[in-house]
């Protein structure tokens, strides 16, 4: 009599699944990182010191894992979320109060911070090791693109709550744009883009107004903010991912030593 | 957040977080030393006498962790004990003379001073029993520090966790960096290959990298749910347009921005500078023509590269975001660690342009202003005229400045760049330089702006 094991593993739909018996034998091992969509990320086989915790730190891949956290949580996080100056922060407060799984919020605003973290201890590590240095320059500047849109997305997320800390946070960081040189309206140069005595830039045309839809942090920020947070930044992260881990491969994976 | 709570009442709040505190501490070095023992790393550091019976006893790594663990076992008790007053914390007048110490040129002098010997002695910092020995200082400093109401309120509010997160982060992996560019330069300055050459060797990726991944994810998760559930995400009032906090601060990760508000106008601070950090980060590669210390820890062979970076991210970006999270309060106030936030709190700006300088106390004649409803080109003139030492430094310093470096101690490597990236990489490097330039000129003489022209919103 075959066990239990054996019959699922004999059966028509693990097979169809996976196309290879379990990888415990080189052969198979080697077959799985090469069948496996998920593992084909990986090559099938790598430097001892490529792998070491005490060289690379982990901290690409544990941003890589945070990143997947907060998409998934961001995503349940939605279901209960109206992105409305008349119901946002009534329902953040639910989600504190009433609804079941009480740490989605938690889980979503600690992993953003982990992620901010992270990421910078990555570059720092790449750094450190001199692993930006030819061939890999230019994943490197994928990298401070990413870095970049890490912050963004955790900016973009402050606002979310409606909130005091929120909405002075926002408004603290955006009034930045407002002194943007030619292009903001209290900024150096503004006054040269005027046209038959006419300002261009006013605090209704300026790069802040672009940034919040409006002349204060407001309805259409909230709105502006969540597309951003949910949608364009993270598809931004996604495609930027996908280039730098295939840079990561095709560059000779991890850096090391000639 | 510990508003209404009567001291007894933060007392026994700060407790039930220290106690479990200082008995992670214990562990942490009864693992250390149960690691050294049985991976055979005991090494004896001294012998204790025993007074009159002639013998000695060694004092090795392993027992110096033992007393250490034993040492935060006590504080556990002490802190969970129900007795107020015997609450391990820092002493008032180590605090008092905290708080005289500490201001923004303190700080700033202070961290600079401490990563430049860091920097220069690493050899001594990083033995594994010296930096062991900072880092459960550093830890003691913290548990003893909770208790100040003052600094418990900045420390522990949620936002804030994070930047006790990335301080501790940062100084371990610094020092797993340096410890190891450190063996890698000694071996190196004797022939050998660096640490990261032994492990050439290939390995299945499945499943020794699969696995660790595994294992890291499944750490993550537990971490992030024991973090997610002993700590509530904050959610103050709800938005109110007319009710300004004070102080009104962006998040934690751009206060090193705002932090240079105190000396730039937000064109440079909030516009410009930040460019300048992305486009810098960029041209790294491209400006960095050495093509040793790739792919391995070194500190030797990359040493201005390495210096200007981590000028760059520990002691600008990093510091100035400790800075401006933990000690500026209100009106952007700075306040030590164990002081309250006083909202009425005074420090008396007599800050002067360089332009007001010039011509009222070296000069003692009055500004020159435009005569009133001139047109355009004569109040650009006047301008002109009223700020043209600033102007002239400013662009002394941006133009002159990069050719005379470039003949003088760059020279080699304006030889190797050529003219446009050396001239990018002095630019970047110029106007890096600039906040610190500006921090001391703001402390030594007052200066506000080198060039202040507000009728332009073009203050510098
Ligand atoms: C969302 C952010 C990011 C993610 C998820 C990510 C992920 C990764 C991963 C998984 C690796 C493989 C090696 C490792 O784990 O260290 C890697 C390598 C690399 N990353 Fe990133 N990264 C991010 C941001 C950055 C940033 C900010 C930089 C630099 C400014 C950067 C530059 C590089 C470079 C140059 C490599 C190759 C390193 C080597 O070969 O040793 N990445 N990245």
């Amino acid at each position: 009599m075959p066990g239990l094991g054996e019959t699922i593993r004999e059966s028509q739909i693990w097979k169809s699944i996976f196309r290879h018996p379990m990888p415990v034998d080189r052969r198979n091992r080697i077959v799985v990182m090469l069948t496996n969509f998920f593992l084909h990320l990986h090559p099938v086989s790598i430097k001892k010191q490529g792998i070491a915790l005490s060289y690379t730190w982990c901290m690409g891949g544990v941003t890589f894992f945070l990143f997947l956290v907060e998409t998934v949580t961001g995503v349940l996080l939605m279901f209960y979320y109206r992105p409305t100056v008349e119901w946002a922060y009534a329902d953040i407060q639910m989600l504190r109060d009433v609804h079941s799984l009480g740490i989605l919020r938690e889980i979503h605003r600690w992993g953003a911070h982990a992620m901010v973290i992270t990421v910078w201890l990555h570059m720092y590590r790449v750094f450190l090791t001199g692993s930006y240095k030819p061939p890999r320059e230019f994943n490197w500047v994928v990298g401070v693109l990413l870095l970049l849109l890490t912050l963004l997305l955790s900016f973009t997320g402050y606002l979310l709550p409606w909130d005091q800390l929120a909405v002075w946070a926002i408004t603290v960081g955006s009034n930045m744009a407002r002194a943007h040189p030619f292009l903001g309206h209290e900024g150096p140069g503004q006054q040269l883009l005027t046209v038959g005595g006419v300002d261009m830039i006013t605090n209704a045309s300026d790069a802040r107004f672009a940034l919040l839809g409006a002349r204060e942090v407001g309805e259409e920020t909230l709105n502006r903010f969540y597309i951003l947070h949910c949608i364009a930044i993270p598809l931004g992260v996604a495609l930027l991912l996908a280039i730098h881990f295939w840079r990561v491969r095709k560059d000779g994976g991890i850096s090391g030593p000639l | 957040m510990t508003h209404g709570l009567t001291d007894a009442q933060f007392i026994d709040k700060v407790a039930s977080f220290l106690w479990p505190y200082y008995i992670v501490l214990a562990l942490m070095n009864g693992v250390a030393a149960l690691y050294l023992w049985r991976t055979g790393q005991m090494k004896t550091w001294f012998s204790l006498p025993v007074p009159g019976s002639g013998k000695s006893v060694p004092i090795s790594n392993v027992v110096a962790w033992v007393v250490a663990a034993v040492g935060f076992v006590l504080l556990a008790a002490f802190a969970g004990n129900s007795n107020v007053s015997w609450m391990p914390s820092m002493p008032l007048s180590w605090q008092e003379a905290i708080n005289q110490a500490s201001g923004p040129v303190m700080y700033s002098l202070g961290t600079t001073v401490g990563l430049i010997v860091l920097f220069i002695f690493r050899r001594f910092f990083v033995t594994p029993a010296i930096a062991w020995t900072i880092w459960n200082l550093m830890l003691l400093f913290l548990g003893l520090s909770m208790t100040d109401r003052d600094f418990f309120e900045i420390i522990a509010k949620p936002d804030n966790v994070p930047i006790v997160m990335l301080v501790l982060l940062l100084s371990f992996f610094t020092w797993l960096a340096t410890y190891r560019a450190v063996i890698n330069d000694d071996r190196m300055d004797r022939g050998e290959p660096p640490l990261e050459k032994l492990d050439n060797e290939k390995v299945l990726v499945w499943p020794d990298l699969v696995y660790t991944e595994l294992i890291c994810m499944i750490a993550l998760t537990a971490f992030l749910i024991f973090w997610a559930i002993a700590l509530p995400a904050p959610l103050e009032e709800p938005a109110s347009s007319v009710k300004t906090p004070n102080p009104s601060k962006a998040p934690w990760y751009f206060l090193g921005l705002q932090e240079m508000l105190v000396y730039f106008d937000p064109w440079m601070a909030g516009i410009v500078l930040p460019v300048t950090v992305v486009i810098g980060l960029m041209a790294i590669p491209y400006l960095d023509f050495n093509r040793e210390g790739n792919g391995y820890y070194t500190i030797k062979q990359r040493k201005f590269s390495y210096i200007v970076f981590q000028f760059g991210f520990l002691e600008m970006w990093i510091t100035l975001i400790v800075l401006g999270t933990l000690l500026r309060g209100p009106n952007w106030n700075f306040f030590g660690p164990y002081e309250q936030w006083d909202a009425h709190k005074v420090e008396a700006l007599a800050n002067v342009n360089l332009s007001e300088w010039f011509w009222r106390d070296l000069l003692g004649k009055s500004l020159p202003t435009a005569p009133a409803g001139s047109n355009l080109p004569t109040q650009i003139g006047f301008i002109g005229l009223r700020e043209w030492l600033g102007i002239a430094l400013v662009l002394g310093y941006f133009i002159a400045l990069p050719p005379i470096m470039a003949l003088t101690v760059f020279r080699r490597y304006y030889q190797k760049m050529g003219f446009i990236r050396f001239m990018l990489m002095a630019n970047l490097l110029l106007l890096m330089a600039s906040l610190p330039i500006k921090m001391v000129l703001r402390w030594v003489v007052q200066l506000k702006y080198l060039i202040a022209i507000p009728e332009f919103f073009l203050n510098f």
